[in-house]
């Protein structure tokens, strides 16, 4: 618990280290949603997403990522707390500054009797800033992007969850955005799928636009994040850029040497400070403040044949665990 | 790009949803079923009185339907008034517990509403989709009616309910009349599917609760300990339509009821707006 408190603070010392005036293309303030259930599915959250990120919006199952990205669209309103998108305050601006951003809000929606293409029409005739003479074509490049032309006449029904999920993402696409806000995009794809999915937000960030991306799967977006927010039931528990987490959880080391060196490594390694544990040739340390490349050196030059090292990085998840104290999946 | 993205005007661009949102409706394939199913009862009561004109069993029933074989014009009356106590609700009840809750449903709301579509717009695109429609399903069976009528039976002049005859192009106009009231008279039933519609995730449930509002609306109309409130009453008007079969028609009665159905819809309409505009979507 001492944990968590002290988590809860430094992430709220990060969230005010990004200076108010900062552009940003979404913020919230003490954004809270009580539902008339009462129960409070996000607890006065204060995120902070700068123009150009790739922000990694994580948390388990039910932990209040969707309900903060639909009072962030304007579907649901806060109980209190305010949020702005690329600065406009919402959902006063709805008007004005939703057709900026691209949706992708808890799985794809679409008529299941309509194509592919009749669902993008659709949407098009809905938006009142869209000119309805490059819609043909406009949808033609969503569709390209997301790899569905050759499915375009398909009836919704009819796409695989896969397909509907790109059907989905080509809806955000269909005008240049400055903000995508993609709800688990990788949903029901397969890995190759899911692989194309985090090349595309590469994609999409190198032009400039920036992605707020949510998932439940840690490992799956992690790799795209310029910045990551945690949450869990329904309070952000850290915030700011991906290198923050270096800093927290565990970093270890481990060390492989040849048969017979082992008992001297461990020596050699409890005078460089390292709280060793040995199991056969494979010894593992908590890297704690010593510089890594020192530990190899340090073995070769007491006559040690090493085989191998690797410095090991904290996961997401091991970051996670330690924030809360409980594993990632766990529902609420 | 050379071509300037052009911001159309706000007029063009509520045009351009309300089309789109007239051929989802009427581009459906179950409210198609919907519209040939209400066309099948002219062409069926046509042909069943055809079969029996010279049996014992002619000119049995109401009054509209001893007249369809002496006038073909009769049989847009008679399929009118046979459709009115259920299948007309139940096309309406479809057409507009369908409209909000459909989309809810189908999880394209959240969609629409962060293209963005301000929610009153698309409450009123919604609104008029499914007036457009109950227009389309009695307009299907008049149309039916009055063909399927000419062909078996013949038109002539028409013999009102008084016994006078006016004129056949004026007993058209009549039977015209006829058919616009009864579509006026279905508008608060529209209000009130619509409401529902807001209400709920789940478009069955507003089309059932629709359809029952007509049915009891129905079932209070025939007690007679209910005097003071009936006329009041949904349908309680709903077969006023006859007042234009009359000599003279009671302007009077039809004022009323239009203005009873007016009233509905001012208040139902109220409600789904204010509902709607305010509502958390969590679908």
């Amino acid at each position: 618990m001492t944990q968590l408190q002290a988590a809860s603070s430094t992430a709220s010392d990060q969230t005010a280290d990004v200076p108010t005036d900062a552009s940003t293309a979404v913020r919230t303030r003490g954004l809270t949603k009580r539902f008339r259930s009462g129960q409070v599915a996000v607890d006065g959250i204060d995120l902070a997403v700068p123009r150009g990120a790739v922000y990694g919006f994580l948390g388990p199952n039910g932990s209040g990522k969707t309900t903060t990205i639909r009072m962030l669209l304007g579907l649901v309103r806060p109980t209190s707390g305010q949020a702005w998108l690329l600065d406009e305050p919402m959902p006063d601006a709805a008007p004005a500054v939703l057709p900026r951003v691209g949706a992708l809000v808890e799985g794809p929606g679409f008529h299941p009797y309509l194509t592919g293409r009749a669902n993008l029409a659709r949407l098009d005739a809905a938006d009142a800033t869209a000119d309805p003479r490059t819609a043909t074509r406009r949808a033609s490049t969503a569709l390209e992007r997301v790899g569905l032309l050759a499915a375009e006449h398909k009836p919704f029904r009819q796409y695989s969850l896969g397909m509907k999920q790109r059907l989905g993402l080509a809806a955000a696409l269909m005008r240049p955005r400055d903000l995508l806000v993609l709800d688990e995009p990788t949903n029901g794809l397969d890995p190759q799928g899911t692989r194309e999915v985090r090349l595309l937000i590469r994609e999409l960030a190198q032009a400039g636009t920036t992605v707020l991306v949510s998932s439940h799967l840690l490992g799956e977006i992690e790799q795209v994040c310029t910045h990551l927010g945690i949450m869990s039931r329904g309070r952000l528990l850290l915030q700011g850029e991906r290198s923050v987490l270096d800093s927290r959880g565990t970093t270890t080391v481990q060390v492989t040497v040849t048969h017979g060196h082992a008992a001297s490594a461990v020596g050699v390694l409890r005078v460089l400070g390292l709280d060793v544990t040995a199991e056969g040739p494979v010894l593992t340390a908590d890297l704690g403040p010593i510089d890594p490349p020192r530990i190899p050196a340090a073995l070769v030059h007491a006559g040690i044949e090493v085989t191998g090292f690797e410095v090991r990085r904290p996961s997401l998840e091991q970051v996670f665990v330690e924030l809360t104290g409980e594993g990632f999946d766990v529902a609420r | 790009m050379s071509l300037v993205e052009a911001v159309p005007s706000r007029a063009s661009s509520y045009w351009r949803l309300q089309r789109s949102e007239l051929r989802l409706v009427l581009g459906r394939r179950r409210n198609l079923v919907l519209l040939v199913g209400l066309a099948l009862v002219p062409l069926l009561l046509g042909l069943v009185l055809f079969f029996t004109q010279d049996t014992a069993l002619s000119g049995q029933g109401p009054a509209f339907l001893s007249r369809v074989t002496g006038n073909g014009l009769f049989l847009v009356v008679a399929s009118v008034f046979l459709c009115l106590p259920f299948l007309l609700p139940l096309t309406i009840g479809i057409a507009s517990g369908d409209a909000i809750a459909g989309e809810a449903a189908a999880g394209t709301l959240r969609y629409l509403l962060t293209v963005p579509v301000g929610r009153s717009r698309l409450l009123l695109v919604k609104a008029v989709g499914a007036l457009v429609f109950a227009a389309a399903a009695v307009a299907s069976i008049a149309v039916v009616g009055l063909v399927a009528g000419a062909a078996l039976f013949g038109v002539r002049d028409v013999t009102l309910l008084s016994g006078d005859t006016v004129p056949l192009a004026a007993g058209a106009l009549r039977v015209l009349a006829v058919v616009v009231y009864v579509g006026l008279s279905l508008t608060g039933l529209v209000a009130v599917g619509l409401f529902f519609s807001t209400l709920t995730e789940v478009p069955v449930g507003a089309m059932a609760a629709t359809v029952v509002v007509a049915i009891v609306s129905g079932v209070l109309d025939t007690i007679p300990s209910l005097h003071a409130i009936q006329p009041g009453l949904l349908t309680h008007h709903w077969l006023d339509f006859a007042e234009f079969l009359r000599l003279e028609p009671s302007w009077s009665v039809i004022g009323g009821g239009l203005a009873v159905q007016a009233a509905w819809v001012a208040i139902f309409g109220a409600l789904a707006w204010s509902r709607f505009t305010t509502a958390d979507v969590t679908s």
